[in-house]
This record gives structure tokens, C-alpha cells and sequence, in this order.
């Protein structure tokens, strides 16, 4: 609404060169939440101005994974909005239960507490033996700490509690052992998991999935790119394949809302229409 | 100078607050009313009911990437914050606590003074922490409106007090002026 200020031209170009020389392409991401990052960056990071901190991230490829931790949101909790692992319970893993084997994409896996949750949740309803998980994200550093699995101790009271209310059939103390404040989840829990770099931004689909779980994703990007990205996931869903997005999100502006129906409405279950 | 945007945040005590200056507003105010008030993350949102059967105009939970429509009252969704765009459309996002809270205060007035400028009216209410202080001090650098409680009438004066601090011109006034400066268009 306001012109532009010499702030915000910085940041088109940073953006800009971000693409052009690391090809990573923020430029279709949410604008107020990219640039309340950036700015918190060019804070953190110590640079006067988002020139400065452009120009060492062109010059020094050791800067580029500190800026990527502030671009990408890295917050999550194991089993966040624990209605949502209930409904994928009660409500699709009984359709799970008819394939004779499974995969599963979790697409913006960040540390990886949602990928943690979905492989317990289907050790407890037999399937992760059947399983192949796809854990994808663009920030390398976070992909580590996926692939490493191990979180705060702080933060497992209440993973514990949303493990509970998800419908829980066992104690979420059985996967993880607890180690000088950090609690280190089992490694089986990750054995048939797939990490891998991957952009919803850029890349294309990569194997065909029964069940796609992108929470907290689509909102961090802008109308185009939302709609790039369900078009993505629609062609890589098998016929009759799941999806599942936050509880604050919806397909329902989406361009590609008719290759989906809503499968369990109130927890953004959706199941892709047969093509 | 038309204000376009009201942007209001409250924490403890903030129902009651607002309880005070959103029912007498009109069903067609003309503008668009963004609310932040502290509430726990796992829990449904109770102020969209509330307010809808209080209010004359239209209350609803803010969604990812909906246009403000003037005449309607937006509650930031627990565990979520919510900032406005630069086209004038509302983001959720779930980036870090500021302040220990999402949603947080600072998220929004930062982000409505920096999409809509001198058109943003803030509003702080009573609470127990400093949450939109900077926001408010971000409002008015962008030449928009600050009204605050007066802490000497709030429930919880911390949230006010910082927000008088954080100020440089900031109106403070009780609830009742609060709501008769908003009805009587804020602008003036």
C-alpha cells in the first residue's frame, strides 16, 4: 500500500541473487514474513544493511546456511494439532491398511518432528514396516537435524501430551532414549526414510504417493506458488491418495481445488479425485 | 489522512477490554479491525463466538492470504501469528514465539506498519507483559495512530506502560474515549 522503500528494493534483490546464483527461490514466498526474517538476519548476522549482508552471501558460500536458517521456519512440535494424527488414525490409515506397500512424502520435513510422529504413529497401527518415508526439504542443515532426531528434552513433556491426545497406543518414552537434556529417538523409526533435498519451489514430483503430509508449509508462500505446489502434489498422489495441510490452511482458493475432495474436513484431510 | 486499519492487541484482562469498544461499533464501520489477543495455543477460538453474538460487526478468524474486507473484525487464530501483506491480505504464520506469545502483538502492528503506512491505527490494551511495544513504536514511525489504555485504568498496566514507554506521541485514554475516538472515524 505504502511505496517502496530502498528496504524492501534490497530485499527484491537479494532475493533475486539468492536465485541466480544458489538457486534458491524465495522470491514467490509470503513478503511480510520473508522480510521480518530477513531483518532479523541482517540483525542477528551483524550487517547494517540488506546490501551488506547480499554482498556476503554472494562472497561467502560459509554465509549462505545462516541465512537459510533464518529464511526457512524451522519451529515445530511432534505431533502439533494432535486432532489431525487422530483423523489420519481413525480416518485413513484403515484405507492404508489395503495397499501392500506405502509411501509417504513428507514434504517440508524441517528438523523432522513431523516425519518422528508420522513413523510412530505407523509403527503403532502396524504399517512402517511397509513403508517408504520421504522426508524433503530445501535447508540442508535442517535435513541433518531430521536425520539425526534428537530434540530438546524441554520440548518432549509436551510432544508427550500431543502423542496422548493423538490417540496414542503406547508411551512416547518407548521410542526415544533420554541423554544429558536431549531426548534421541530411535533410528528404526527412521530406517526406511528417504532424505533428500528437495524444492516445492523448483523441483519437480519424484514418485507416486498414497499420502502427502505438508503442514505449516503453503502458508509460508504466495498465491502463485501455493497453487505450483498443490498442482505438485495432486500429480504425485496416487488416484485416491491422501493429503493432509495445516489446520489454519485450505485448498479451497486453490486453482487446482477439483483434484481434491475433502476427505476429513475439520483437520485438512483431503484425497485426491480419481484421474 | 484515512486510517484503514486498526490493528488491537490485548493479553490478561483483554476480553473484558474489548468487551467495551468493539460491540458499539457499527455494522458497516468502514474499516478493517485485526485483533491479537494472548490465548493458549490448543485452544479453540472462543473469541470469534463470543464476539460474533456481541458484536454489530462481522467477527471471524483471520485466514492465510484473505483480503481485508472493511465492516469486519479478525482474531488471530490461536498458535498462529498473523501479519498483513503489502496487497492488503492477511498471512498466518507459525515462526517463533515473539515475546513468548503466538500469536504476538509486535508481528502484527510491525507488519501493518509496514503494508499500510500512516493508515494503521494501534491499539494497545491492558496485559501483563511488553508485548506491542515495538509494534507501536513501529506504527508511528510509519506516521500511523497510537491510542493506548491508560495503564492507570487497565486491568494489567505492564502491557500499556510498555507500549507508553516504547511512544513518543501516543494517545492514552480510557476505554470509553477509546471507543468514541474509534466511532468518531479515529482519523481527527
Amino acid at each position: 500500500m505504502t511505496g517502496e522503500t530502498v528496504e524492501d528494493l534490497e530485499i527484491q534483490l537479494l532475493l533475486d541473487a539468492l536465485y541466480r546464483h544458489y538457486h534458491y527461490d524465495f522470491r514467490h514466498y509470503a513478503q511480510a514474513s520473508i522480510k521480518r526474517r530477513l531483518l532479523q538476519a541482517r540483525r542477528q548476522l551483524g550487517f547494517d544493511s540488506i546490501s551488506a549482508l547480499q554482498s556476503a552471501v554472494l562472497h561467502d558460500k560459509t554465509m549462505l546456511p545462516n541465512l537459510l536458517n533464518y529464511l526457512t521456519v524451522q519451529v515445530s512440535e511432534m505431533f502439533r494439532d494432535p486432532s489431525y494424527y487422530r483423523a489420519l488414525r481413525e480416518k485413513v490409515v484403515p484405507h492404508l491398511h489395503t495397499y501392500p506397500s506405502l509411501k509417504v512424502w513428507i514434504a517440508g520435513c524441517s528438523r523432522g518432528e513431523e516425519l518422528y510422529s508420522l513413523a510412530i504413529l505407523f509403527r503403532e497401527e502396524g504399517l512402517l514396516d511397509k513403508t517408504i518415508f520421504y522426508a524433503t526439504d530445501i535447508n540442508p542443515a535442517a535435513l541433518k537435524a531430521a536425520q539425526a532426531g534428537i530434540y530438546p528434552l524441554d520440548q518432549v513433556r509436551l510432544f508427550t501430551e500431543n502423542h496422548r491426545l493423538s490417540g496414542g497406543h503406547s508411551s512416547l518414552s518407548d521410542y526415544y532414549t533420554a541423554d544429558y537434556g536431549r531426548a534421541v529417538f530411535d533410528k528404526s523409526l527412521r530406517a526406511r526414510t528417504v532424505f533428500s533435498d528437495h524444492s516445492l519451489v523448483t523441483d519437480a514430483a519424484f514418485a507416486e504417493m498414497h499420502l502427502i503430509s505438508c503442514r505449516n508449509v503453503l502458508i509460508y508462500f504466495d498465491r502463485d506458488l501455493q497453487d505450483r505446489v498443490v498442482s505438485l502434489f495432486a500429480e504425485s498422489l496416487a488416484r485416491q491418495g491422501f493429503l493432509g495441510i495445516g489446520s489454519k490452511e485450505s485448498l479451497r482458493f486453490s486453482a487446482h481445488a477439483d483434484k481434491f475432495v475433502e476427505h476429513v474436513r475439520e483437520d485438512r484431510i483431503y484425497r485426491r479425485v480419481a484421474r | 489522512m484515512t486510517q484503514q486499519l486498526i490493528a488491537i492487541g490485548a493479553s490478561a484482562g483483554g476480553v473484558q477490554a474489548l468487551s467495551h469498544i468493539l460491540p458499539p461499533l457499527a455494522a458497516d464501520f468502514p474499516r478493517s479491525i485485526v485483533v491479537v489477543v494472548h490465548v493458549p495455543p490448543r485452544q479453540d477460538n472462543a473469541l470469534v463466538k463470543l464476539f460474533s453474538e456481541k458484536c454489530r460487526m462481522q467477527v471471524k478468524e483471520a485466514e492465510d492470504k484473505e483480503p481485508l474486507q472493511p465492516g469486519t473484525i479478525y482474531f488471530a487464530p490461536p498458535d498462529y501469528h498473523v501479519l498483513v501483506e503489502g496487497d492488503g491480505a492477511l498471512a498466518l504464520s507459525t515462526e517463533e514465539p515473539v515475546n513468548h506469545s503466538r500469536p504476538a502483538i509486535d508481528v502484527l502492528f510491525e507488519t501493518a506498519a509496514d503494508a499500510f503506512g500512516p493508515a494503521v491505527t494501534g491499539i494497545v490494551l491492558t496485559g501483563a507483559n511488553h508485548d506491542g511495544a515495538n509494534g507501536a513504536r513501529a506504527i508511528e514511525d510509519a506516521g500511523g495512530v497510537v491510542l493506548i489504555q491508560d495503564p492507570a485504568t487497565a486491568e494489567m498496566a505492564a502491557m500499556p506502560e510498555a507500549a507508553v514507554e516504547a511512544c513518543r506521541d501516543a494517545a492514552i485514554m480510557t476505554l470509553d474515549e477509546i471507543a468514541a475516538s474509534l466511532a468518531a472515524g479515529v482519523a481527527e
